[in-house]
Formats: C-alpha cells, sequence, structure tokens
C-alpha cells in the first residue's frame, strides 16, 4: 500500500468539510467581528445591549441545568435496568430509542398537541370531568408552565441518546468488577458509586458533552411550545438574521453558543477526566 | 473455625445442568482444590459458596452458620479473581482497603493491614501506583493481598494464576502456598491444572459433569484414582488403559500375557502409569512396538503400539531406542490399577 494512500482516501471527506464547514464557519466568524466592512466588537454590543440577550441566556443556561441532570439520572437508570435484563434488551433499547429518530421540531409539536387548548391534556380532563372548561397552558401569564412542558419535551426526546451511549459503556465493564465489589461487601448502591460511576467516566464524559451542547442549541421544541414567550439563544440568532435581518448580530449570537459550548466541553473533559495510569 | 459444608448443591441454568447435588465437606484451614476440565462445574461450585450464584438445591454452611441465603459480604470470605479484578479507577492501596473501607474501618487498621498484606505479597513499594502501571503478576499479588487484608475465614480463588506466564505461575504458586498455610485460613481453589492442584492442596477434589468424582489427597488420587476419568485427567502423560480378557478365577489374559487381578464377573480394563513401567528381557511383560520417542532429559516418552493400542511409557534417557523398535515393558505389579468398563469405577 502506498504511504499517501489513507490521505487520498481522506481527501474528499476533508475537501468537503472545508468547503461546507471550515468555510463558512471561518465566515462567520469574521462576520462577528467586522462591521461596516472594519474590524469592532459593534454586533456583539449590540447583541448583548439588547433586552431580549439576557433573556436568552438566562432561559437557555436555566433549560439546560434542568434537562441535563434530569436526563442524566434518568438515562443511568434506564441503562443499568437494560443491562440487569436477560430477555428483550434489544426491544427495549429500541423502544426507549423511537424519540431518537423523530426530529426536534416534532417532537415540539407532538408535545404542543398535548398541552394546547384543544389537546389530548384538556380533552382527556374535561372526558374525566376534571375539569369544565379547557384551560390555556401555554399562555404568557404561565412561563413557568411553557418551561415545563419544554424540558417534558427535551428530556423525552433526548435522553435516549445518553442512555445508548452508557448501555455501551457499561457493556465495556467487565463484570468481575462488580462482583469483586459484591464479595468485598459493597451494597448496591457502593458498587454503583464506587466501581460502576468511575468506570463510567469516559462513557459519561461523551454523552454529556454531546447533550450539552445540543442543549445549548435547543430551538425548534422551544419555538413550538413557547413561540416568543420563551427566547433563547439560538431563537434569537434566527429572529436576528431572519426578521431583523442583522447578519452581524446573529453571527454574534452564534460565536456566544460556540464559546459556550466549548466552555462547558472544556469543564466536562476536566471534572471527568481519567489520568492515563487508572485507565484499564 | 471455619469448616465449609457443601449439602446436596445443584444448580442448572435452564435445561443444563452445571452441578448435579454436590456433598463435601472441608475442614478448617484446609486447602482444598476443585480440579477438572471446563464446563464441569468446579467454578459454579465455587461461586455458589462465595454467594455470586443461587444454588437451585441444596445448603452451604460455613463455620457452622447455614450461608446459602446470604449476601456473599456476609458470609465471613474472600475472593480472589481469575482477571484479578483489581479495580484500575484506585491505587493499589485503596484496592487492598477496599473492603475494609466497606466495613468502615478506623484509618489506622486499615493502614495497618494493607501495609502488612502489601508486604506479605512484596508490593509496598508499589502502593501508591495505579493497576494500569502494573504487570500481570503484580496485579495478582494486589489481589491477593486484597484478599488477606479482610483477614477471612475462607478464601476463594478462582483459576488465579492461569493468567501468568509459565515462570511467574511457578513462582507465585509456591508463594501463595506459603501465605496462605500462614493465615491459617481455609481455602478453595479452583483450577484445571493437575500440577497446580498436586503441588498446592491438601486434598482435591476432582470433577466431572457436575459431580464430584474423588475428593482425597493428591498422592491418593494420583496413585489410586477412584475412577478411570480420574487417571486419564491427573497425569502427565496419562494413565494407559489395555483391556483385559478374562480367562479363569482373578486371571486376565492383557496383550497376549497372563496377569493376576480382581475376582469379579464385570468386565474390566487394566491400568497402568507411563512410569510404572520397566525395560525387561523380551518375552517378559507387554510387548511393545515404539512408535515415537521424545527425549524430555531426566526422562525420555515413548509412544508404542501395545496390542494395537496407544500406549506410553517413562523410561530412563540412557536408554538409547529408536521409532520401530520392539520393547518388552514390565509392570509393577504393586502399581497396576483395574476400571469397569461400563461405569468406569475402579475395581480391585
Amino acid at each position: 500500500m502506498p504511504r499517501y494512500l489513507p490521505y487520498l482516501l481522506l481527501l474528499p471527506a476533508t475537501v468537503f468539510l472545508i468547503i461546507f464547514f471550515l468555510y463558512p464557519f471561518t465566515q462567520v466568524a469574521i462576520e462577528s467581528v467586522t462591521s461596516n466592512g472594519e474590524w469592532s466588537l459593534a454586533n456583539f454590543q449590540k447583541a448583548t445591549s439588547h433586552w431580549k440577550f439576557g433573556e436568552a441566556f438566562k432561559n437557555t443556561m436555566l433549560l439546560a441545568a434542568l434537562v441535563v441532570p434530569i436526563q442524566l439520572v434518568m438515562s443511568l437508570t434506564m441503562a443499568t435496568v437494560v443491562q440487569k435484563l436477560q430477555k428483550g434488551r434489544s426491544a427495549i433499547l429500541y423502544i426507549f430509542a423511537i424519540p431518537l429518530g423523530i426530529s426536534d421540531l416534532a417532537a415540539g409539536l407532538i408535545w404542543l398537541s398535548i398541552f394546547e387548548q384543544s389537546g389530548f391534556l384538556n380533552s382527556m380532563l374535561v372526558g374525566l370531568g376534571l375539569i369544565e372548561q379547557p384551560i390555556l397552558y401555554l399562555s404568557y401569564q404561565s412561563p413557568w408552565i411553557i418551561l415545563f412542558a419544554i424540558v417534558l419535551a427535551e428530556v423525552w426526546r433526548a435522553t435516549a441518546i445518553m442512555m445508548v451511549i452508557i448501555v455501551a459503556g457499561l457493556g465495556l465493564i467487565p463484570r468481575e468488577y462488580g462482583e469483586a465489589a459484591e464479595v468485598f461487601g459493597a451494597t448496591r448502591w457502593q458498587r454503583f458509586y464506587k466501581v460502576t460511576l468511575p468506570m463510567l467516566r469516559p462513557s459519561l464524559q461523551t454523552a454529556l458533552i454531546l447533550r450539552v451542547i445540543l442543549a445549548f442549541e435547543v430551538f425548534a421544541v422551544v419555538i413550538a411550545l413557547g413561540g416568543t414567550q420563551m427566547p433563547v439563544l439560538m431563537s434569537e440568532t434566527f429572529n436576528w438574521q431572519f426578521n431583523l435581518q442583522d447578519r452581524g448580530v446573529a453571527a454574534a449570537y452564534a460565536m456566544v453558543i460556540l464559546a459556550v459550548s466549548v466552555l462547558f466541553t472544556l469543564i466536562i473533559l476536566r471534572a471527568l477526566h481519567v489520568p492515563k495510569e487508572a485507565r484499564t | 473455625m471455619a469448616e465449609i459444608q457443601i449439602k446436596g448443591v445443584a444448580k442448572s441454568f435452564g435445561a443444563f445442568t452445571a452441578l448435579h447435588s454436590v456433598d463435601m465437606t472441608i475442614s478448617d484451614r484446609e486447602f482444598m482444590v476443585l480440579l477438572g476440565a471446563s464446563g464441569c462445574g468446579k467454578t459454579t461450585l465455587l461461586r455458589i459458596i462465595a454467594g455470586l450464584e443461587t444454588p437451585t438445591k441444596g445448603e452451604v454452611w460455613i463455620g457452622g452458620r447455614r450461608v446459602d441465603h446470604l449476601p456473599p459480604k456476609e458470609r465471613g470470605i474472600a475472593m480472589v479473581f481469575q482477571n484479578y479484578a483489581v479495580f484500575p479507577h484506585l491505587t493499589v492501596f485503596e484496592n487492598i482497603a477496599f473492603g475494609l473501607r466497606m466495613q468502615k474501618m478506623p484509618q489506622a487498621e486499615v493502614q495497618r493491614r494493607v501495609h502488612r498484606c502489601a508486604e506479605l505479597m512484596h508490593i509496598e513499594q508499589l502502593l501508591k501506583r495505579y493497576s494500569g502501571q502494573l504487570s500481570g503478576g503484580q496485579r495478582q499479588r494486589v489481589a491477593v493481598a486484597r484478599a488477606l487484608a479482610m483477614e477471612p475465614e475462607v478464601i476463594l480463588m478462582d483459576e488465579p494464576l492461569s493468567n501468568l506466564d509459565a515462570l511467574l505461575r511457578l513462582e507465585m504458586r509456591s508463594e501463595l502456598k506459603g501465605v496462605l498455610a500462614e493465615s491459617k485460613t481455609t481455602a478453595i481453589y479452583v483450577t484445571h491444572d493437575q500440577v497446580e492442584a498436586m503441588s498446592l492442596a491438601d486434598r482435591i477434589s476432582v470433577m466431572n459433569g457436575g459431580h464430584i468424582v474423588q475428593s482425597a489427597d493428591p498422592v491418593e488420587v494420583y496413585r489410586n484414582p477412584a475412577a478411570r476419568f480420574v487417571a486419564g485427567f491427573i497425569g502427565n502423560p496419562p494413565m494407559n488403559f489395555l483391556p483385559a480378557e478374562k480367562v479363569g478365577s482373578g486371571r486376565y489374559r492383557v496383550a497376549g500375557t497372563d496377569v493376576a487381578g480382581p475376582d469379579t464377573d464385570t468386565r474390566i480394563d487394566y491400568a497402568i502409569r507411563p512410569e510404572d513401567l520397566t525395560l525387561a528381557e523380551p518375552g517378559q511383560g507387554l510387548a511393545a512396538t515404539i512408535r515415537v520417542v521424545e527425549p524430555l532429559g531426566a526422562h525420555t516418552l515413548v509412544t508404542c503400539d501395545v496390542d494395537g493400542a496407544s500406549f506410553r511409557a517413562v523410561i530412563d534417557s540412557d536408554s538409547r531406542v529408536n521409532p520401530g523398535d520392539r520393547l518388552s515393558l514390565a509392570p509393577m505389579a504393586d502399581r497396576v490399577r483395574w476400571f469397569d468398563k461400563e461405569t468406569g469405577l475402579s475395581v480391585q
């Protein structure tokens, strides 16, 4: 095999990425720090000084802070249960993974059809005689219900991706470690906490980074359920780009999302770092 | 005091029966080796004693206490695993201390025990390392130290040396024997290696197909196998077997020679160990034609044809023999054994 063959084979993918990813990315980055053809931070000033920026930033962080921990606990629990199954393991995995096959907008619409005034929840409650009149849940007067609905939809939609990664990670831990811990007196909880979790760090890293980045990019579910009631960083990017027709500010928003994603990726990498000598 | 009693323990996995009603008593401080080929049920039995597996039937008693319904940690046992199971995310110190920490033992006592066991296993200098920085032999030492630190009444070992290279295995074997004798614990050791079993055991239980075929001290198992299976499994090379034809009361014809044997009406086979044969004058003993000669240094192993059957003998390496030579092999009369053709059991 000629030495250059691997590089030759990688060339199409590399060219593709350069043209369709690196090039537009650089353009957006440059756009965010130029205004009227000059280098400036005006776009960032304009973005952050707008009253919606703080709101969007706060909402995005709040959503991530609510959704990701719930998903972490749920996916760990689900993965542990799936791991223990003798029969029907793949069937359960597939069922758990169904929401993964649905786009985020569709997921938002599914939950909208539950929560809207003429939705399933109201019909059910009226049908059961628990309420007289359909209730307007997703209104500007009840932002907490909107938040709750978004969290619910996000948890429903994207927990499975973490679970799949964690199931794979659990499968990599040899059974003898758990048995050794059991023989040496660890309770079920201690086995999980002192043996499984530390050995699961590489998978947790992957699952968390993936999930946290996606949480910062939350968009369609929020639009479907909250409309303009709940601005997030991504919806503001969209807003500046298409409604306010200011590409520079939209680019600045994109850079903020990138910065936050990179920052949290680094934090997760650091927090769940496994020193080389402590790897299996 | 930790005598172990196994009473009618059976285990099935679905349609497969791994253990058929096993009964066994292991005395306090005894070193018991469970020996058998893979799939014979020896590991299942060990795991049942450890509490990692629940028996389908039967009882397990340790030190006069019925334990088969108790979790492992309440059985007074410690275990050494085949793949060591040394936790990669903990230092050697914390690995050895793992069981003690679970018992919430005071730090000073943890320190004392870890250092004592590390010293015993010659790994004091490794206490701060992680298992990823250790060799297989060192990990094995950590696994043994972790078990010893518990000061258990019973120590269970599942093929602990099988992943080590030959030289290291030899070294660890004698070291293990010394350390365990000193610790005065009852030990159960699972292996498929007959040499390991012979050299370590106070008593060997040979298992086959979920049964214990023979339970006796190593020399007894070697000299007086209770069954043809044991005779063929223990000893390298294993025992030779030849068909015997009854010619009179207690008289048999074996490979063309007349031999005295047990007075029985069942059909039996004649058996002799390869090293219990001597070269004799032609016409005296079994007539053999050499097929293969394997010099082993101290001895020479010859594989011959005797009466159409393959037959092996260990002879002095000074006796110059070649393939095709005809030999007369005289068995030592008191080493000849007889086995029932049907049941495979020893007949005397």
